[in-house]
């Protein structure tokens, strides 16, 4: 997989993650960003050409400024696959790039392949509150995305360790910058009235699903699938809200038959 | 030298151990530990000591806006501004002020404040903060990244309607209104004094010079850490090529007035401390949401102000830190004013936000600390600036023949007049 950059209509300059070779996938990640490794990304790209851009305001991406709501981040999807002159691509988002994702294809419906959809945010259950991530210190955020902790703050960090001051103020300056970008469409509720959309979808809809996921709790999915009442529901066992880092293979293998 | 009396207004029945016991005096501080009969006294109270001030000579009385929380009990200072309004004639109403990003739509400020300053005669100091995170992001849920944009807006829209005589249509980005038309209008021409409570946000600055508003940097930890930033605000006048009336800054300033140093620290020293060590504790996530900071804020202080470092200080700190550092200024009349003094001219402020009653001090110390720093500190610091004796531009014109309490006598005359001409 390689790096380039490509710039937007709107006037973003955004880095893709792409390679392979196959029917094109875009892939979108969650309000953390690309992590250091992704290797899911290369096993999709196995069978697909894969592109994975970040979003403004995410590593070296820049435009955040104008991307304010809900509209201009779905737009801004599309802007992407414009820009990587793709014909109706997959779409396979993660958390808060699963809400975008969704929103795209509910705006134009017959603009995508298929849509694979892992732990997305976008919905809100009062009876089930997702935590706030915007008010966790960063030691407690791997306790909420990863069923193995331990593990996921290693992925997190990219190996630092956080106790190190220096460390500790990379990774948090890093992380205020990600998230001021996802509070435009996660803050304070991670809802901006996708359920209102959703009976526009016409693409074949994936739901995959950690099943220790303390974050977007399990309960979820089922919403989503009495929204989406043609979705399939996949659950992934010893994996948390981070599915596509903590089990790759179960995850790949479960878009990859799905998209097959 | 301008002194304004300032109550936060703390819920003064904290536990002892509420440190240990919850996570956060703001926010998400259990609502079982206030009580509304109590709280009626504590209100009461609190009231009395800001009409008190007046008494004493204070140039100004204030109050400020907070949100969810057991460090300040005025969701709605404007009430506060209110009550004050009738009971006393001379005193500025500082309010300082509404966290006009809340608000919706925010004429609703550019009307209370009008009111506030018609009822008053001309005594209001209008405060617009951006509000703290945890009032502006966490309780009124605004979106940070977007927080200083609406605040603008909110900004634009006041200011316009108090300017226009004739209504306007506002098409903003957050506020859509095609009447605007604000009634009553203010008093004060063009407008109030304004006010804008800065933390440390290097932004604050050039707003306050664009349009020549008074710069308040609202700190609890005293004039030797507050000396870089303002530092950095009048390096930045300088270079815009603004006049350096001290008017033009403001600052807060913990101050407690003994008899003596001793009788200082044997009066009011569990009270500071029941101050920083439970009404500051508030759970770090909560006052820096991701951006509600700017990029550049976050750089140019470093990490200086992370929390989390913040939190270490207040967890072991003793009396002697607190004055040692001059968190607090206490001690005899004569200890308070030299370090007064210094306060003032190294930050080369014109206004000083006196906080005197802190924490869960009551009232009868609240009111001897006030009385000896009226009488006995504050007629030697008036002529700090006597070369800008004459600088009017940053506080309130009141109207000469306005109503004051004491020559109120509601339905005692007979006469057959009508309204005055």
């Amino acid at each position: 997989m390689k790096w380039r950059t490509i710039d937007t209509k709107k006037g973003t300059r955004c880095r893709v993650l792409e390679g392979g070779s196959g029917a094109p996938l875009v892939y979108f990640h969650g309000a953390g960003g690309l992590l250091k490794d992704n290797p899911f990304l290369d096993a999709l790209a196995q069978r697909h050409s894969v592109f994975a851009p970040e979003w403004p305001g995410y590593g070296d991406s820049t435009g955040d400024e104008l991307l304010e709501d809900m509209l201009d981040f779905a737009l801004h999807g599309w802007d992407l696959v414009d820009a990587l002159g793709l014909s109706r691509p997959h779409l396979v988002g993660h958390s808060m790039g699963g809400m975008i994702a969704a929103e795209m294809a509910c705006l134009a419906p017959r603009d995508l392949g298929k849509l694979a959809l892992a732990a997305p945010a976008g919905l809100w259950m009062d009876e089930h509150p997702i935590p706030d991530i915007f008010a966790m210190l960063p030691f407690q955020i791997a306790d909420v995305l990863f069923a193995d902790p331990q593990q996921g703050q290693a992925l997190l960090t990219g190996g630092a360790d956080l106790s190190e001051i220096e460390a500790l103020k990379d990774f948090y300056i890093a992380t205020q910058r990600r998230l001021s970008m996802a509070g435009k469409i996660l803050f304070p509720i991670p809802n901006r009235r996708l359920s209102k959309r959703l009976y526009r979808l016409k693409a074949e809809t994936l739901l995959v699903w950690g099943a220790q996921d303390r974050l977007i709790i399990p309960a979820y999915a089922t919403q989503w699938q009495s929204l989406i009442p043609t979705a399939r529901v996949e659950m992934i066992d010893g994996a948390g809200h981070m599915l596509p880092y903590e089990q790759p293979a179960a995850f790949v293998a479960a878009v990859q038959k799905f998209l097959a | 030298m301008k002194f304004t009396w300032f109550n936060l207004m703390p819920w003064p029945y904290l536990p002892d151990d509420f440190r240990e016991k919850h996570r956060s005096v703001w926010v998400d501080i259990p609502n079982t530990l206030y009580d509304p009969r109590k709280g009626h006294h504590v209100y009461h109270t609190y009231l009395d000591q800001l009409e008190y001030a007046e008494t004493l000579g204070f140039d100004g009385i204030g109050c400020n806006e907070h949100h969810q929380n057991g460090y300040g009990l005025m969701p709605s200072p404007n009430l506060i501004a209110a009550t004050l309004s009738r009971r006393t004639s001379r005193s500025a109403l500082c309010v300082i002020g509404n966290s006009i990003a809340g608000y919706n739509p925010p004429i609703r400020v550019a009307e209370e404040f009008a009111m506030l300053d018609v009822i008053s005669g001309g005594r209001l100091v209008a405060g617009f903060p951006v509000g703290t995170p945890m009032d502006t992001n966490f309780c009124y849920g605004q979106i940070p990244a977007l927080t200083r944009d609406k605040y603008k807006e909110a900004h634009d829209m006041i200011m316009k309607a108090w300017a226009e005589d004739e209504p306007f249509a506002f098409d903003g980005k957050y506020n859509q209104l095609r009447h605007v038309n604000c009634w009553p209008k203010p008093i004060q021409k063009p407008h109030p004094p304004i006010y804008i409570p800065g933390g440390g946000s290097i932004e604050t600055w050039d707003f306050c010079l664009d349009y020549d508003y008074n710069y308040s940097y609202l700190s609890f930890f005293g004039y030797l850490r507050g000396k870089s930033l303002l530092d950095g605000y009048w390096e930045r006048v300088a270079k815009r090529g603004k006049d350096e009336s001290p008017y033009r800054a403001a600052f807060a300033q913990i101050i407690c007035v003994a008899d003596t140093d001793a009788e200082a620290e044997t009066l009011y020293a569990e009270h500071c401390l029941y101050f920083f060590n439970r009404c500051l504790h508030v759970f770090p996530p909560f006052a820096d949401p991701p951006g509600y900071r700017t990029q550049a804020t976050v750089k140019y202080g470093a990490l200086s102000q992370l929390t989390a470092n913040r939190q270490k200080i207040l967890e072991n700190l003793t009396w002697k830190q607190l004055v040692d550092e001059r968190f607090v200024i206490a001690g005899s009349p004569e200890t308070v004013r030299q370090q007064l003094e210094e306060c003032i001219k190294n930050l080369r402020i014109g206004h000083l936000f006196c906080l005197m009653h802190n924490g869960d001090m009551p009232d009868w110390k609240t009111r001897h600390s006030t009385k000896l720093f009226a009488e006995k500190v504050m007629p030697h610091l008036r002529d700090l600036w006597p070369e800008w004796k004459h600088d009017e531009r940053w506080w309130i014109h009141p109207m000469d023949e306005r109503i004051r309490p004491e020559e109120r006598r509601p339905g005692a005359e007979k006469s057959r007049e009508g309204w005055p001409a």
